[in-house]
């Protein structure tokens, strides 16, 4: 609290990078957003947005958002904790990082052919007796890969909030008798809870916007807003509507993140 | 703190190191030479000999840049900040690019080779008199089926797509002229109608194609079709003849009803600064035998007549891939229908999309 | 690091590592194809590879991408670290939740409207397009992932750390060099890992603000696409795959056996 100045001098870069590239483009997106397709200054664009066409999509992508978020966290929690048991912790999260260096679409391609008709996936589920199924272009296959794109996202915070906490305060929960479901309940997952929530905001947010996996493995079976924006720019050059749907997901952003931060007051 | 400061200093190292290898290997290829052709096109849309040729030729350095649809291109263009000499974008953009101010006009006097083009290919709806394009290649809109597959089953017409035996069989490709155009085509209206009534109709009608559908793709379709994972695809003709050498089960059909018939062309946008040298690029791609070997290696129909003498003769004569002009008669090329119409199409075309579940 | 993991939770890692790691595999093992295609195998042939090392063109691309990855990464974590900071001194939750806010934009918004905002930006400043405005927009896109991976670290430390080392004569830079960065060290590690990973996945935006002959490996990948992606792609991929993991694990072990040797056990 001292010299208020010289932390703001140290604030420069981020504050810069914000109104750059983050009000700048805000503002564009604003001003594109009241133009309509011929480029007459009009509200159509929110009108639309409110038809039922567009609210489906903004439910189903909120439904796809969470569904994912969902099972990244239940994969992803335990993962992290028995990561931070292992012997090389390190060296094993490093892994889990490495695969998502390789380009999105070449591994969306393998997908494709893992889960098709004559893929590994089926060629499981024949040994096994089931038969088989089609699993591509499935509401199965886009979350499963969706899940399989995020979890490095989700595990990090949880592994980093998991690693500092103190053994000590295990042993002594132990020691007065808890059960291990009461440990985890009363003692671990409390004090994982900010990691937990950043992992939360970093798969949610992003999933609302997918696009490319709803075509290449849903097979456009699932249609989300993100979806929708792209089709508005890259086809019918309509930036207005594709803006128009962006200040929306902006707005809803906002608002997840007031109700998820308030809880904690005065941190 | 230190392990932090090592990061720094070890990655700025190795930062500077790849620049610097960045930079010798640029100019081992002559890249920063002043006078340059900068071509934008579809990834893998040429054949990179021809361009060595060319450079040999002339000492014209050519870069090469990609784009992967016509509408991110012409955003590009319009922006500016880079400058592109030719563009090879699809015949419906170029009347866009037109209204847009965003073409040079062509000098003919500069293109002697212009004359090799076939005449069914010259003065165009969408650019008449050729004065902004010239055909780079050309083809159809048609169906791509596995004949094995479907037990020996032949597909004429678009109808036949709407055939209960055929469940779970179709992959549709992810654009809203063609699929669209497939319903008003199969409904025998014209695939640049824009009667609201027409298309009404015509999205109706594909919604009652739904149980057919197995998904609605892009490129990828032709993996799928090339691996069986489905039997049936709305395809350009281009992709057609490729996974159609790769698995000869494959059969394409141009519905009788109707379809499109499709131009990519090269022109010069307006961000050239060598539009000498773009001329001698376009002039050097209608040599009969250049654009012979590039069709062999883009295996895509060329429209230069006389690079049909080159090339092996079971191509040229393959009536699937090189129609006879009494088929192109029947066929429509797609007209720029304005902003509002399009979205229209757009529109429906999402709708249809989000009927499927 | 006392309790051993019991078979089954190793029997869960491994699954976890063997999906992760499978559409990889897949790649891997097609880069040998003979058949040239990702679904049939015909025979084992380096053909792919011999046609890699011919392509100058290609290895300028992978070196763009890899030059592109490190800076923009570095900086942006540099930046990211200094805006987690700033952020967290904010003492009014209401100011903080606005500032993660506007941080989140760029991760909610999808890349062709970043992609397409940043172009007319960087147009209307005159930029020209090439190294530097791709080296700026990936900075501008990984930031905010890096704040969201160190601030939970900063929010677990607790103040009377901070103001126990001041009471000691500490200056402020020394609060953070010896205090804050090395207890937020895990964090400033993901958010860099994740900024690579943000860097090397993108196409979409830099697509739009690239030019003038300045390609990255994703824009090449996706424009390939039309005409069916060939298995030197592959073979690149694997190339790519199998320096990483060797750098990956040589890194390790190298500072493993420093800290072991020099600095002793605290991290």
């Amino acid at each position: 609290m001292q010299n208020k100045m010289s932390r703001n001098i140290y604030f420069i870069p981020y504050v810069l990078w914000i109104a750059l590239f983050v009000i700048a483009p805000i503002l564009l997106i604003l001003y594109y957003s009241f133009f309509d397709i011929e480029g007459n200054l009009s509200l159509i664009n929110y009108q639309k947005f409110f038809t039922p066409v567009y609210l489906k999509m903004t439910l189903s992508s909120f439904w796809y958002a969470f569904l994912i978020t969902g099972i990244s966290l239940l994969v992803a929690y335990p993962t992290a904790y028995l990561l931070t048991k292992t012997k090389h912790k390190q060296l094993w999260l490093l892994l889990i990082i490495v695969p998502s260096w390789i380009n999105l679409l070449l591994k969306a391609y393998a997908f494709i052919g893992i889960f098709g008709t004559y893929g590994v996936a089926n060629g499981f589920l024949e040994a096994i007796g089931i038969g088989k199924q089609q699993i591509l272009f499935t509401d199965f296959s886009f979350i499963f890969v969706s899940v399989y794109i995020f979890i490095p996202f989700m595990i990090l915070p949880i592994f980093n909030a998991l690693d500092e906490m103190n053994p000590t305060l295990l042993d002594a929960a132990n020691d007065l008798g808890a059960s291990r479901w009461m440990t985890f309940r009363r003692v671990i997952f409390p004090l994982t809870i900010d990691g937990v929530k950043t992992g939360c905001q970093v798969v949610f947010i992003p999933a609302l916007s997918l696009f490319m996996l709803t075509r290449l493995i849903a097979g456009n079976r699932v249609i989300t807003l993100g979806t929708a924006i792209e089709q508005h720019f890259l086809v019918t050059q309509d930036w207005g509507m594709g803006s128009t749907i962006a200040v929306f997901l902006i707005i809803i952003m906002f608002l997840i993140m007031f109700v998820t931060g308030n809880r904690k007051q005065g941190v | 703190m230190k392990k932090l400061v090592q990061m720094f200093l070890v990655i700025s190292v190795v930062s500077a190191l790849l620049l610097y290898a960045i930079s010798r290997l640029n100019t081992s290829q002559g890249f920063t030479s002043s006078y340059t052709l900068t071509i934008y096109n579809w990834g893998d849309y040429i054949d990179s000999d021809l361009i060595d040729r060319f450079e040999e030729e002339t000492g014209i350095k050519v870069i090469y840049e990609t784009f992967d649809s016509n509408e991110a291109m012409m955003t590009k263009i319009e922006q500016g900040g880079t400058t592109y000499d030719i563009a090879i974008p699809s015949e419906y953009m170029i009347d866009k690019m037109r209204e847009e101010d965003l073409l040079v006009p062509l000098d003919h006097s500069k293109l002697p080779n212009l004359k090799n083009i076939d005449e069914r290919f010259i003065n165009l709806p969408f650019d008449p008199e050729n004065k902004f394009s010239v055909p780079y290649f050309w083809g159809t809109v048609g169906i791509v089926y596995n004949s094995k597959m479907l037990g020996g089953k032949e597909i004429t017409a678009w109808a036949d797509l709407w055939d209960n035996d055929l469940k779970n069989e179709i992959l549709l490709t992810d654009g809203a002229r063609e699929v669209m155009g497939m319903g008003l085509n199969s409904l025998n209206y014209s695939l640049n109608d824009t009667n609201e009534e027409h298309l009404q109709e015509a999205k109706a009608k594909l919604d009652t194609l739904t149980p057919n559908i197995k998904a609605i793709v892009g490129d990828e379709s032709r993996m799928l079709l090339e691996a069986q994972e489905a039997a049936i695809g709305l395809v350009w003709s281009g992709v057609a003849s490729e996974i159609m050498a790769e698995n000869e089960d494959l059969e394409y059909v141009v519905p009788e009803e109707g379809s499109n018939l499709w131009f990519d062309n090269m022109v010069i946008p307006k961000t050239t600064k060598n539009v000498d040298a773009a001329h001698q690029f376009i002039n050097f791609m209608l040599d009969p035998e250049v654009a012979a070997q590039n069709a062999e290696y883009v295996s895509y129909s060329t429209p230069n007549k006389e690079a049909l003498k080159y090339m092996p003769e079971e191509v040229v004569k393959d009536e699937r891939f090189y129609p006879s002009p009494e088929l192109t008669e029947k066929l429509e090329v797609y007209e720029n229908l304005g902003k509002k119409n399009l979205a229209r199409y757009n529109e429906l075309f999402l709708e249809f999309k989000m009927h499927r579940k | 690091m006392s309790n051993k993991l019991s078979p089954l939770s190793k029997a869960f890692l491994v699954l976890i590592f063997l999906v992760l790691y499978a559409p990889i595999f897949f790649l891997v093992f097609y880069s040998f194809n003979s058949g040239g295609t990702m679904y049939d195998f015909k025979g084992f042939t380096f053909e792919w590879y011999k046609e890699l090392f011919q392509d100058t063109r290609l290895l300028i691309i992978v070196l763009n991408t890899l030059v592109i990855a490190l800076l923009s990464a570095l900086i942006a974590t540099i930046i990211g670290v200094i805006g987690a900071i700033g952020i967290r001194s904010f003492t009014s939750s209401k100011a903080k939740n606005t500032l993660l806010s506007l941080n989140n934009v760029l991760i909610v918004s999808p890349d062709v409207i970043i992609g397409a905002s940043f172009l007319i930006l960087f147009t209307m400043a005159g930029i020209k397009l090439g190294f530097y405005s791709v080296l700026l927009s990936h900075i501008a896109f990984s930031i905010p992932i890096v704040v969201l991976l160190v601030l939970p670290k900063l929010q677990e430390m607790s103040p009377t750390l901070i103001d126990a080392a001041r009471d000691l004569g500490a200056s402020r830079w020394d609060v953070l060099t010896k205090v804050i960065l090395p207890y937020i060290l895990p964090g400033i590690f993901a958010g860099f890992f994740m900024a690579l990973t943000y860097s090397l996945d993108d196409f979409a935006v830099t697509f739009f603000v690239t030019g003038n002959g300045f390609s990255t490996l994703s824009v090449e990948i996706y424009s390939l696409a039309r005409r069916g992606i060939s298995l030197n792609i592959n073979a690149l991929s694997t190339l790519l795959f199998a320096v990483t993991l060797l750098l990956v694990v040589v890194y390790y072990f190298i500072t493993q056996r420093v800290r072991q040797t020099g600095m002793g056990g605290r991290r």
